[in-house]
């Protein structure tokens, strides 16, 4: 293959039809309550570790709905399970149980 | 499909083209690109048409790469415009036609400028006399070159030895349109069919015989983009918007690409090379590329002109089996060839994609 | 001779105003241009948030036109005339139609989808409006693409020539969100196996049931919302449709093929309240629907004396709002005639 000094740049746009949405349908069996989230980002603003690192449980979240995993393990590992966001959300989203669950999924599905 | 829902756009987007006596601007970088095509232009206006289109030599660029470069103010392109308006005025003429997209963009802008501010007017009308001492006219019409050929398609028709059909098949070559975005995407009454939906390539496609593909990716970008291409670290941008257009066309199997852009076929067509270089892709049919022609290129084929006087060798993309299609008659002994049989030297074979 | 008032609209608000002043005793004479009364209500299914049947509120507002009513359908209007106490309306075939009082309930047009361009309406077979879909509701139908498939996705547009400057309507049409919810919830009791996207910029589920309505579509049927209005939708080699949105929420370009897309297009004036307000002399508020003399005291009056207006000829709203509003209208009218 030829170097011609520059790369061909990965897309950015999520492509829906073909990302993997089998880790999504697992943790919804867990964690139903997910579903109503409203993404007012409640959780986020009041996240501990959202404060001092770059994780947004909110994001982390909405991504997983699309289907974008390969970014999760390594995301979910910042969370401290402090419960805070838990206590926060206006929709009833049982967060503890859904980052639990996100640690069960990347295992089993080897994200 | 419903048809007749772009025909309504299409009606709506009708713009007034000159009927003769233009002034022609030509492009800074197409004769380097395709280097058959301004010449086939004013070959099928003067003497297939009888049309009467005058250029000057001394007219210039409309510094239209330097203004998207952001390395030229918008009052001196308006001031080297207003120049050539100048030419055009002290030639006797009143319709300007330009050769690239970008051209047509910016004129159109300029003059969009002027009718919002005509105090801007006055002061360019000032520099341009104090610099050249030069007056102008504003240009009565203001087409591009496509607009003519798209105009004059049916005269092109009447005396065309070839069409968009497949000789074996007899069925009709599937084209794949591509507008250059300054063509209509900011003015889109300015453009044949708007911005959504364009027809000035789409006419000319069903005109000679072919089906043209409408595909997802239809509206992108090539990607030229100016300074991303410009800045060679930028350039995996333009590749990977060139890509996700043949990503997105390669299950139509489309037999042609056709442009009206300066930028736009040199990037597909070379795009194509890098691309089956760098990821061992090739979008056509056994190896090969989709061949990528300009408006100018596909008329003269049309019209029987010699494909090697039309510059296709210089194509990176091999234009034989859209020939072969077409059943265009051609000496591939000639291919490299140029005029008195002066040998123009072979190319480097790519590693993947076919070539002859 | 007892007074008289002509209402021009035979729609929800017309119906429900003639009902009531009529009740008091006062002579109507209801105008409609097309061949039947009530209007857009006609062309629905069941209505939201009470998943009601649309034929149940036809028949409320039809039992309350009783003999002080006169219909007359299919009329054309020619112009209108006013002298010192009474209001002329001219029709086009020359008859002169007089009364004390004049009320307009010319209601909305549903914006023309096709000219959101990108969109495809009128171009691409799978791209259909809000009022298809309800249509093949009314019809009992199933729910099918142009290749009488069922659909597998199904994407809802929301804000379709409304909230854009573009289109020329920067306001927002209230109930089309709140549509595109009833409607989707619709199709997975049809047709449970079907996925389905609302694409929206803002869910303005404003009124009393709404948002339980949302919490349904979510919570019970798996319907997604993406924050992102739609740039363009293209037709895919099997005619189902590639849609191209911002999914604002993960900051990232999304594409997602549905094979049927829904339009929920919004209101506008329609175009004979703009005919009407120039005979009238009456200007339209920046949005172009008409305004009353006082948004919050005096609400069905105009500057004209003795012309009133209600429902949807003021802008958006909801039915119930209408029917509301057409009451009201009804109180200010009789306690003109009665001055």
């Amino acid at each position: 293959m030829k170097q011609f000094g520059y790369s061909i740049n990965p897309d950015r746009q999520i492509d829906y039809d073909l990302t993997d949405k089998s880790l999504l349908s697992f943790i919804v069996s867990f964690e139903p309550s997910l579903l109503s989230c409203i993404s007012c980002g409640t959780c986020t603003a009041t996240c501990t570790a959202g404060h001092f690192t770059d994780f947004n449980i909110r994001r982390v979240h909405t991504l997983l709905r699309r289907g974008e995993i390969t970014t999760l393990k390594k995301e979910i590992q910042k969370c401290m399970l402090c419960g805070k966001c838990q206590l926060a959300c206006p929709a009833g989203v049982n967060l503890r149980n859904l980052i639990r669950s996100i640690h069960v999924a990347v295992e089993k599905f080897n994200v | 499909m419903i048809s007749e829902g772009k025909k309504r756009i299409w009606n709506e987007y009708q713009k007034e083209i000159a009927d003769d006596h233009y002034f022609y601007v030509r492009s800074c970088v197409r004769q380097n690109f395709f280097p058959g095509s301004e010449k086939t232009f004013l070959k099928i206006m003067q003497h297939e048409l009888g049309k009467d289109v005058y250029e000057n030599p001394s007219h210039t660029t409309c510094t239209g790469i330097g203004y998207h470069s952001d390395i030229v103010p918008f009052e001196t392109a308006m001031t080297v415009i207003a120049r050539q308006f100048a030419l055009m005025t002290e030639a006797g003429y009143e319709n300007l036609v330009t050769s690239c997209i970008t051209s047509f963009g910016l004129y159109s802008e300029v003059l969009e400028t002027w009718h919002h501010f005509p105090e801007l007017l006055q002061k360019i009308r000032m520099h341009l006399k104090n610099a050249t001492g030069r007056e102008f006219n504003i240009p009565k019409n203001l087409a591009h070159a496509s607009d003519l050929i798209y105009k004059f398609r049916n005269n092109i028709a009447a005396k065309s030895t070839n069409r968009l059909i497949n000789k074996q098949t007899g069925k009709p070559l599937k084209a794949v349109e591509h507008i250059g975005c300054h063509y209509s995407k900011m003015f889109p009454s300015k453009g044949v069919g708007g911005a959504e939906y364009p027809y000035v390539l789409i006419g000319m496609i069903e005109e000679w015989g072919g089906e043209v593909i409408d595909y997802p990716e239809r509206r992108h970008c090539c990607g030229f983009g100016f300074r991303q291409y410009l800045v060679m670290a930028n350039r995996g941008y333009s590749i990977a918007c060139s890509r996700k257009k043949f990503e997105s066309m390669e299950p139509y199997k489309p037999d042609l690409i056709l442009t009206n852009c300066p930028g736009c076929p040199m990037f597909f067509d070379r795009w194509q090379y890098a691309i089956s270089e760098m990821e061992g892709k090739t979008y056509g049919e056994n190896d090969h590329g989709i061949p990528v022609l300009t408006y100018e290129e596909l008329s003269g084929l049309i019209l029987g002109y010699d494909p090697w006087d039309l510059g296709l060798q210089v194509h990176q993309v091999a234009v034989e089996p859209l020939l072969d299609k077409i059943g265009v008659q051609y000496n591939p002994l000639e291919k490299y060839q140029g005029i008195d049989h002066k040998d123009l030297g072979k190319p480097n074979m790519p590693s993947i994609l076919k070539f002859y | 001779m007892g007074k008289s008032v002509i209402i021009i609209g035979g729609g929800i608000a017309g119906m429900e105003a003639a009902a009531r002043i009529a009740a008091m005793g006062k002579e109507v004479i209801l105008l409609e241009k097309s061949d039947q009364l009530g209007g857009h209500l006609r062309k629905w299914d069941r209505l939201f948030p009470t998943r009601r049947k649309s034929d149940e509120v036809f028949e409320y507002l039809s039992n309350g036109l009783n003999d002080k009513v006169t219909i007359r359908l299919n009329i054309k209007i020619n112009k209108i005339k006013k002298d010192d106490r009474h209001f002329f309306v001219i029709l086009e075939d020359g008859e002169s139609l007089k009364s004390d009082a004049l009320l307009l309930t010319t209601g909305y047009d549903l914006f023309e989808a096709g000219k959101k361009e990108e969109y495809g309406y009128g171009i691409y077979d799978n791209v259909i409006t809000s009022a298809d879909l309800e249509a093949m509701f009314r019809n009992s139908a199933e729910i099918k693409t142009s290749g009488n498939q069922k659909p597998r996705r199904v994407g809802f547009v929301h804000c379709v020539g409304s909230r854009d400057e573009k289109a020329g309507h920067l306001y927002c049409s209230k109930v089309c969100c709140v549509t595109g919810v009833k409607q989707a919830i619709e199709i997975k009791e049809k047709q449970p196996d079907t996925e389905i996207f609302c694409f929206y910029m803002d869910l303005r589920m404003f009124d009393r049931y709404f948002e339980d309505l949302y919490y349904e579509a979510q919570q019970k049927w798996g319907i997604q919302f993406i924050r992102g209005r739609l740039s363009e939708s293209c037709e895919n080699p099997d005619h189902s449709i590639l849609v191209k949105v911002e999914d604002t929420l993960t900051g990232r370009p999304l594409k997602m093929t549905v094979d049927l897309l829904v339009l929920l297009s919004g209101f506008v004036p329609s175009s004979d309240t703009n005919k009407l307000a120039d005979m009238l002399g009456l200007l339209p508020g920046s949005d172009g629907f008409l305004t009353p003399v006082d948004e919050h005291f005096r609400t069905n009056e105009t500057q004209v004396d003795g012309l009133f207006l209600a429902g949807t000829v003021k802008g958006p709203a909801t039915i119930e709002n209408t029917i509301t509003d057409a009451r009201s209208a009804a109180i200010s009218i009789i306690k003109y005639l009665e001055k």
